[in-house]
């Protein structure tokens, strides 16, 4: 294909030089196309949960939960508390905690002859608050970030609705608002109320989940869902306090997370 | 030199109306989107990129694939593919284009869509592909602009277009590198997460827009008698050949990897996509449909004899773009969600919404594509054809002589 008759003495020469073209396209190249996300990823790796000051988790004892079936006491409390609508399809609806079989949750640990009814057995789920979370990674605007104290949040006012976290979330924890959760009136007003005026309502087009009740932190209630079981199968707390209830279960417990061996770190922790 | 896509004859009218008319569905459509959300799509929390992200993967190909034009005729000073360039070059502008549209309407909050540049994030993947696309898009207009100008008034291109030209050619590689990173990076993802994503991203690429662009030349001759030359059309049926086989080969290494070590969630995907999973059947005939079309087109490539038939080069081309769209547009992205995370089988096939948006995309390509290429021939076809390609090879070369001894100094 190329041209290499050697007429001119300058053949050599400008053999060489293409060459060095070829050898500087090649080296930027790798500058931009892999460079910049690479060492971007490599920075983007550390998390940026800081060692003192809590770390907040949740544990999640399953044996307590099944007491009760199919109670959803903590999905209620909480989609009422935060105004996450009822849609009644599977395809749009919008979760924050919610419960998925044990198969689901904790997909390819199930085995043909585990303990009667674990397979089916409902596992409440919700964030993970990882420590190494990939949608905040993979978020182009920051609008989901990871406080210091572990918390993911999400900034719904500046999300762009890519969905590129929904892609990411190894654990299905996220929700999209395809329509108007709060369909509006020709007044604009909403025409159901959200149950909660306390907390902001969202618009179409943007990205939410479980924030493990960040707003309520700051007060003396924990989060809604805790409150709201009456099994006491949830526990919230301070992972860094020594003294905690979550860490002193986890000391005593066996325990295990959702997808481990990704690298994420999730906060919550279940008992089963 | 815009004025001359203003005159053309009845038959480059028509076809621009029907665009336009295309392209006027489309925004209706697009408005109700706007006004409802994008529930009007068939997408859903566990399928929640689809159509309309798969069209951008496929056009960012396409937009790299211009390098496999630019890169011959400008680094290694390969002539026959002088008239084909700029055309290369245009089609790149076109798709960038539409992958930019595809990316907009793809967002749930279009409106918002400068936060990614007010608070930019280069953790994200997106971050880079916003940089890169751009900044491809900005390369290609400049480029062609200013030789295809240079060129009209009989002058020498201005001295700043050769490091562009240089610099496009990485980027071209870079644009389709970033676009796989933004899948292959994701641990939640089996499907994309193959480090040979980017490579088989740039091999279907690398054969699906030449062959896009032989077919687009053939297409010219017919119509406006602009011939870009036989040699140039054989070359890049070369490239289609070996870039398609090289295509073939990559997705043969996934089957195996994935099959031979069992895993089942690298397994299920591969099982969703050529037979179905749980009763979800919905790719299964396109994806066979892609492989028949692909032995065809590579046995009609691979052999010389049939290759070198103008007639039956136009068949393998349009196999093989058919089957790397059903294979990028429809089965790559989509397959990522399904199974889920969570080993769920949902069921995803875009609405007629989402049909017509992408239909009004395309169009809007196609229309973006039809003038420039309108400008290209009417400008070429007035003086003779061999005078201005000695010329602006002539240019390319003292230039390049010069630089030679200027580095040899």
């Amino acid at each position: 294909m190329e041209d290499r008759k050697p007429d001119a003495e300058g053949a050599v020469e400008k053999d060489v030089s293409r060459r060095g073209f070829l050898a500087a396209s090649g080296a930027v190249a790798i500058a931009i196309g892999c460079g910049g996300p690479i060492l971007a990823a490599l920075a983007s790796a550390r998390s940026s949960t800081k060692e003192d000051g809590p770390r907040w988790a949740m544990v999640v004892d399953t044996r307590k939960c099944e007491e009760k079936g199919d109670c959803m006491a903590c999905s209620l409390a909480c989609h009422q508390t935060h105004n996450v609508p009822e849609i009644d399809s599977k395809k749009e609806e919008i979760k924050w905690i919610w419960k998925e079989p044990y198969k689901h949750a904790f997909l390819g640990q199930e085995a043909e002859h585990m303990r009667h009814g674990l397979k089916e057995l409902p596992i409440t789920v919700m964030c993970n608050h990882c420590e190494n979370p990939p949608c905040v990674r993979v978020c182009p605007t920051q609008a989901t970030f990871q406080r210091e104290d572990g918390i993911v949040l999400m900034d719904m006012h500046r999300c762009i609705g890519c969905r590129y976290c929904i892609v990411a979330c190894p654990y299905g924890s996220r929700s999209f608002n395809w329509k108007d959760p709060w369909p509006r009136g020709d007044d604009n007003e909403p025409v159901d109320s959200p149950p909660n005026p306390d907390f902001p309502t969202r618009m179409r087009g943007v990205v939410e989940k479980c924030n493990f009740c960040a707003e309520r932190l700051g007060t003396d209630q924990g989060p809604a869902c805790v409150e709201a079981c009456e099994c006491e199968a949830l526990i919230f707390g301070d992972l860094n306090d020594p003294e905690s209830e979550v860490r002193l279960l986890l000391e005593e417990e066996l325990s295990q997370r959702r997808r481990p061996e990704l690298g994420t770190n999730p906060h919550v922790f279940y008992l089963v | 030199m815009i004025e001359k896509a203003l005159t053309g004859s009845k038959r480059y009218w028509i076809w621009l109306l029907c665009l336009i008319g295309v392209i006027a569905v489309g925004k209706l459509c697009y408005f109700k989107q706007l006004s409802e959300g994008l529930t009007v799509t068939g997408l859903g929390r566990d399928v929640p990129w689809g159509f309309y992200i798969a069209q951008f993967t496929f056009l960012v190909g396409v937009a790299a694939s211009a390098v496999m034009v630019v890169l011959p005729y400008y680094l290694h000073n390969y002539k026959a593919f002088g008239k084909m360039a700029v055309l290369g070059e245009f089609l790149a502008i076109a798709s960038v284009t539409m992958c930019l549209l595809f990316i907009v309407v793809d967002m749930g909050r279009p409106d918002r869509i400068f936060n990614a540049v007010l608070h930019p994030s280069p953790s994200s993947l997106i971050f880079w592909d916003i940089v890169s696309l751009n900044g491809y898009l900005v390369l290609n207009v400049l480029i062609s602009h200013a030789t295809f100008s240079a060129e009209r008034k009989g002058i020498r291109p201005p001295g700043w277009v050769k490091p562009l030209v240089i610099l496009s050619i990485p980027w071209a590689v870079s644009i389709h590198t970033v676009t796989a990173f933004l899948y292959s990076g994701l641990a939640a993802r089996p499907f994309w997460m193959t480090a040979i994503l980017a490579p088989r991203f740039l091999a279907s690429a690398f054969a699906a827009g030449p062959a896009l662009l032989i077919l687009i030349c053939l297409l010219l001759k017919r119509l406006t008698g602009y011939d870009v030359g036989r040699q140039a059309i054989r070359t890049l049926g070369k490239i289609v050949a070996y870039a398609m086989a090289i295509n073939v080969f990559f997705i043969l290494l996934e089957v195996f990897t994935a099959s031979y070590s069992g895993i089942p969630e690298h397994m299920h995907h591969f099982e969703f996509l050529y037979f179905g999973l749980e009763g979800n059947t919905v790719l299964v005939p396109w994806m066979w449909t892609s492989s028949v079309l692909s032995v065809i087109a590579l046995v009609l490539l691979l052999t010389p004899k049939l290759r070198s038939r103008e007639n039956l080069l136009a068949w393998a081309c349009g196999a093989v773009f058919i089957a790397l769209w059903i294979d990028k547009g429809l089965g790559m992205v989509i397959t990522g969600f399904i199974p889920t995370p969570l080993g769920e089988v949902p069921h995803y096939s875009p609405s007629m919404i989402e049909v017509m948006i992408g239909l009004a995309i395309y169009a809007a390509g196609a229309l973006i594509l039809t003038v420039l290429y309108k400008v290209a021939v009417t400008v070429r076809k007035r003086e003779p054809e061999a005078e201005w390609a000695e010329r602006a090879h002539r240019m390319m070369v003292d230039q390049r002589e010069k630089e030679a001894v200027a580095a040899g100094d």
